[in-house]
């Protein structure tokens, strides 16, 4: 099990940061993605795999400032 | 009668204006939120502002950014300078007028203390929030999310995720329809200077606890 954005969700083997965004239906344009507090960059997300029991907060960004 | 900075900070909290007068403030974006957290921060006395935007003013700007009709066609950062000047002459602006990337963000904003992101693409707001907890996950970086419109004072509130903190409604995406305008941008904004303040006078509490 991890927690994605306070709310718990299954962990399976080898669940990247893409796949993850796939199964919550994420479809915002702008996401910030950190794994236990430090920030993946986009590029990683595909091989990024998310470990076991890991805090995983997906951060939405709207334009407009 | 001469303006001294004894004079100008005279209600201020001692160690308050302690903490504050020490610090350096990064500004990535001088638009709406960042003209407007920038002249905040200035009056509450924060040491030394950088500012870096590469744009230049333009009239429909003057709805919400602290600009005048004056300025129009002038670089932000260097217009925002002067005004700062204006306000509060006693602390140090730098003025960088460059577009930051992920290659001169080190470069720009290395000696803050604390990063306010204010720019307004979406986009630019993840390249900037990225590099930044990556060079520096200790330090803080306030954003916003979420600022367009008018209305529901209610919707707005403060996100932390981490160094991360985000200040808007979440939700209200620039749209056909739905501008962004004086009161709600100048909100947000002193949300994120009232946030920055907070967060150096802490620090600075903490260290000289210790």
């Amino acid at each position: 099990m991890i927690t994605v954005n306070t709310e718990s969700f299954p962990w399976e083997e080898g669940l990247t940061i893409t796949r993850l965004i796939k199964r919550k239906r994420f479809t915002f344009r702008m996401l910030v993605v950190k794994i236990d507090g430090a920030v993946v960059k986009k590029p990683a997300w595909p091989e990024t795999k998310i470990p076991d029991g890991a805090d995983v907060q997906v951060i939405h960004l709207m334009s407009g400032g | 009668m001469k303006l001294t900075e004894k004079a100008f900070f005279a209600h201020h909290d001692r160690d308050v204006l302690a903490a504050l007068r020490q610090a350096t403030v990064g500004v990535a974006g001088a638009g709406g939120l960042g003209s407007t957290v920038a002249l905040s921060l200035a009056r509450a006395g924060v040491g030394r502002l950088i500012i870096v935007d590469f744009d230049t003013v333009e009239p429909s700007n003057l709805n919400r950014q602290q600009y005048t009709t004056d300025q129009v066609g002038r670089p932000k950062a260097l217009a925002l300078r002067d005004n700062l000047m204006a306000a509060q002459p006693f602390s140090r602006y730098d003025a960088g007028v460059e577009r930051i990337t992920p290659n001169n963000i080190e470069r720009c904003f290395g000696d803050a203390d604390l990063l306010i992101e204010a720019f307004d693409r979406a986009e630019e707001k993840a390249m900037l929030i990225e590099a930044w907890c990556s060079l520096h996950p200790d330090l803080p970086i306030i954003g916003a999310s979420g600022i367009a419109g008018w209305g529901s004072n209610e919707s707005l509130a403060t996100r932390r995720y981490g160094n991360l903190w985000l200040c808007g409604d979440f939700e209200s995406e620039l749209e056909e329809g739905i501008a962004p305008m004086a009161p709600r941008v100048g909100i947000v904004a002193n949300m994120q200077a009232n946030l920055a303040i907070e967060l150096l006078v802490t620090s600075y509490r903490n260290r000289n606890n210790a």
